[in-house]
């Protein structure tokens, strides 16, 4: 029998509470290095130029953030280098308390102004600096008043601010040598985080050990980590075999089941939703996409809730959802969202309405060609099954997977009829998650093309409220609206497993593979 | 006077031996592995009628189930009919097999016999170019080709695809045919023709190709089964036919690895289809070769 996304996510979540419960109840042991694998490796060392979690699994332990995800409670901020902070009633004022005698790596100390150089840097990136979300800040002006106080000014009242400034992607490197070489990050590591860095050895391993000058003289628990950067099929035999201990980003059922068929009295799974999920994108600049009934009748075609228990045996898809991730507290109400075209729960019927709307859109024999990634998990399963619920309705198509460059290029240059892409981020707000349905105007990847004003209205609205409530209402209200518009439909949202040695302690899953990989809090029971 | 009578002669002429028969006669392992061929070729043709489900039909409620009535060789992840797109994927093997080896073949001849015909520089600079061509493994050159020329679909074949397995049977062709036409170049009917004054083109398209046929055709039987091999590895590899397009190396790869265990038929079945494919050109190659090599006869 088919269960709801929403009480598979309870009983995900309840499961995730009694793993969190077991560690609690332990004291935690110090000492032991921890073995992990990372299946990508970074471009180059910079936390601001980057998007990868290649680049956070690797780097996040070596560097402090302002203020961090908590991985028990997420999306709960807490303190990082801020040890308090104080709201401004009008919301316009954030007040950080940078604490005392915190040291980088090297033995210089760490102030307000190495804070204030990192954000100004991720602001108004000097010359030849990548900052990927220079736009999400933008509102921020920084200053740090004395050593041990910054304060962010908001130029516009804005959502999220805490959210905004816990991202893993915000490490704080020193002024003094940013003074020197602003692009010294891209290829030196020097974090003010629980260890310093070791070594680096491309293809291979990454090694990060103790910092004993660590601002919490309590942590961190471990002597050192060392990574082995591998193929994803070589995670499994890698952790059957004692090369390693675990995997953070994610694996599939099969793995899943492999690992614990083999090593089930060894190993800890938890599962959950993931900030991820594979869209439609539907190319409104080329017919008959630009029309909208064509759009809703493709997006009615699919099964969702039919799909969703099978795919997720099969791949990491799995719960239906809008454009928030199913779950997350601004996301539409089940309720409300099978009322939305494609998310009806009696397929049939939706399946003759789409069949009656594309042959009164004079789309009644439409052949197209999808546009997808040739990567196996989960980008082919969704290309396979959305092909086969589209021909269930009379619709042709032909799946053309490419290697990523080469479908970034085509997508980018609105060469394509309908795309398979990702949505994905380091947390659940709006701000984030609509990037891709807005038009090209406002974000650089509103693939779709279109040119409906409204939704950057509404975007550009909830961003400015403060009140979640209110905020809330407009999310809503911009989700139902661009999921009827249909310039950009979710297929599935991901699941996220995460199968480790039981050994490990302390380390808690969050609905993002970006977040808590500080590896701080966590420690090995041997 | 005496008068002797004409009589006709009651002695038939002795009987030519039918061609077709005296293969059959002659190479029964050659016909059995032309009896496999024209399996695949009806499956190919008949598909429609011969598969019980579409190919790319997904039916979760039978997922991964094992052979059986319903399902001959079970179903895959998707609860697809192996059997169906087994019977599908004979298609696009035999299209791709049979049009890239033609392709390949054909352009090879055409070369080596120029090159065997001309000799002198234009033979020093093709077969300069086939050495470069050859240094390189199959695979490698077809897997360079795809990649630079991504995919171009004609008619719902890959057209890119058989490029990229034309292009290494080329060279090979090219060598067979060349050490052919010098056989033939230095017969006397050749001189006789230069002595005439036809053109070179007409000498290597009347008198030098025809007598290149039978290589030729032993060549592209022969290839096929590499280029149905090579579609496969290519289709494993992720750089030929893209699912959901039922192609027996693609049936091989991707999540198959991750079910061999609990579904073994899904990989056992299209592994048997590709060896007997392969094995089936093979031999009926080799028997076309022993039937038409008058050494291999003596």
């Amino acid at each position: 029998m088919m269960r709801s996304s929403l009480s598979r996510l309870v009983v995900c979540t309840a499961a995730l509470i009694v793993g969190v419960g077991a560690a609690a109840a332990q004291t935690p042991k110090k000492g032991g290095i921890l073995n992990f694998s990372v299946v990508a490796e970074p471009p180059n060392y910079d936390c601001h130029g980057s998007t990868t979690f290649a680049l956070v699994h690797p780097i996040a332990p070596h560097y402090s953030l302002l203020v961090k995800f908590d991985g028990k409670e997420y999306p709960k901020v807490i303190p990082d280098l801020a040890e308090s902070w104080t709201v401004a009633p009008d919301k316009m004022t954030y007040t950080f308390k940078i604490r005392s005698g915190v040291k980088f790596h090297d033995g210089s100390p760490l102030t307000s102004e190495d804070v204030k150089a990192s954000y100004d840097r991720i602001i108004n990136p000097p010359e030849g600096v990548v900052s990927i979300r220079k736009a999400y800040y933008a509102d921020l002006i920084v200053s740090a008043p004395d050593p041990n106080t910054v304060v962010f000014k908001l130029k516009n009242p804005m959502a999220g601010v805490m959210e905004a400034l816990a991202s893993p992607f915000n490490c704080i490197y020193s002024a003094a040598k940013l003074k020197q070489n602003p692009r010294y990050p891209e290829t030196e590591i020097l974090g003010s985080g629980a260890f310093s860095f070791v070594g680096h050895v491309k293809g291979s391993t990454w090694e990060g050990k103790r910092f004993d000058g660590y601002y919490n003289t309590e942590r961190p628990y471990l002597d050192g980590y060392k990574i082995f950067f591998v193929k994803s099929a070589a995670v499994v035999p890698g952790i059957l075999g004692g090369q390693f201990d675990a995997e953070f980003r994610g694996r599939n059922p099969q793995e899943k089941g492999q690992l614990l068929d083999k090593a089930k009295d060894n190993l800890q799974v938890f599962e959950g939703t993931w900030v991820n999920n594979l869209m439609l994108v539907f190319n409104t600049t080329r017919k008959p996409f630009d029309d909208v009934k064509v759009r809703q009748a493709l997006s009615m075609a699919i099964d969702r809730w039919g799909g969703s228990d099978a795919l997720s045996k099969i791949s990491i898809l799995k719960f239906v959802g809008g454009v928030m991730r199913p779950g997350y507290s601004m996301s539409l109400p089940e309720a409300e969202l099978v009322k939305l075209p494609g998310y009806s729960k009696d397929i049939n019927k939706s399946r003759e309405d789409a069949k009656k709307m594309l042959e009164a859109a004079g789309a009644k024999d439409l052949k197209f060609k999808l546009l997808n990634r040739n990567i196996a998990e989960p980008y082919t399963p969704a290309g396979i099954y959305s092909i086969d619920q589209w021909r269930r309705i009379g619709v042709m198509v032909e799946h053309e997977q490419l290697e990523t460059k080469l479908y970034q290029d085509r997508v980018a240059k609105g060469d394509f009829d309908v795309a398979v892409e990702f949505q994905a981020d380091f947390m659940d707000d709006p701000t984030a998650q609509f990037a891709k349905f807005l038009t090209k105007q406002l974000s650089p990847s509103g693939y779709s093309g279109h040119t409906d004003t409204k939704i950057d209205d509404l975007y550009q609205k909830q961003r400015r409220i403060a009140d979640p409530d209110e905020r809330t209402k407009i999310v809503r209200e911009m989700e139902q609206y661009a999921l009827t518009q249909a310039y950009n439909v979710p297929i599935l949202w991901w699941q996220r497993i995460i199968v480790i040695n039981k050994k490990i302690k302390g380390w808690y899953m969050t609905p993002s593979h970006y977040l808590w990989q500080d590896l701080t809090e966590v420690w090995l029971d041997q | 006077m005496a008068t002797v009578a004409s009589t006709p002669t009651t002695e038939a002429l002795p009987k030519r031996p039918n061609a077709v028969w005296q293969f059959i006669r002659s190479e029964p392992l050659g016909i059995f592995g032309f009896l496999i061929i024209l399996l695949y070729v009806v499956c190919a043709l008949g598909a429609p009628w011969i598969a019980h489900y579409h190919p790319e039909a997904i039916d979760f409620a039978a997922m991964l189930s094992a052979p059986g009535e319903a399902h001959w060789f079970g179903t895959d992840q998707y609860g697809r009919d192996v059997f169906s797109r087994i019977v599908y994927g004979s298609r696009t093997a035999l299209a791709v097999g049979i049009l890239s080896a033609f392709i390949g073949c054909t352009l090879g001849a055409v070369l080596g016999a120029a090159s065997g015909y001309f000799g002198g520089r234009i033979d020093t600079a093709i077969q300069r170019v086939v050495d470069i061509m050859l240094s390189f493994p199959i695979i490698v050159l077809a897997m360079v080709v795809v990649s630079v020329l991504g995919k171009q679909s004609v008619l719902g074949i890959d057209t890119n695809l058989i490029a990229a397995i034309a292009l290494p049977i080329i060279p090979k062709m090219a060598r067979v045919a060349r050490s052919s036409t010098l056989s033939i170049v230095a017969m006397p009917f050749i001189d006789a023709a230069r002595a005439a004054g036809f053109s070179h083109k007409r000498i290597i398209l009347r008198h030098i190709l025809p007598n290149i046929v039978a290589p030729y055709l032993i060549m592209v039987t022969a290839f096929v089964a590499q280029a149905i091999l090579l579609e496969a590895s290519l289709s494993f590899l992720g750089l030929g036919v893209t699912e959901p397009t039922p192609a027996w190396g693609l049936m091989l790869s991707g999540a198959s690895a991750d079910f061999y265990q609990t579904a073994p038929w899904m990989i056992l079945f299209p592994g048997i289809a590709i060896t007997l494919a392969v094995f089936a050109f093979n031999l009926f190659g080799d028997s076309l070769r022993d039937w038409l090599d008058p050494k291999l006869k003596s």
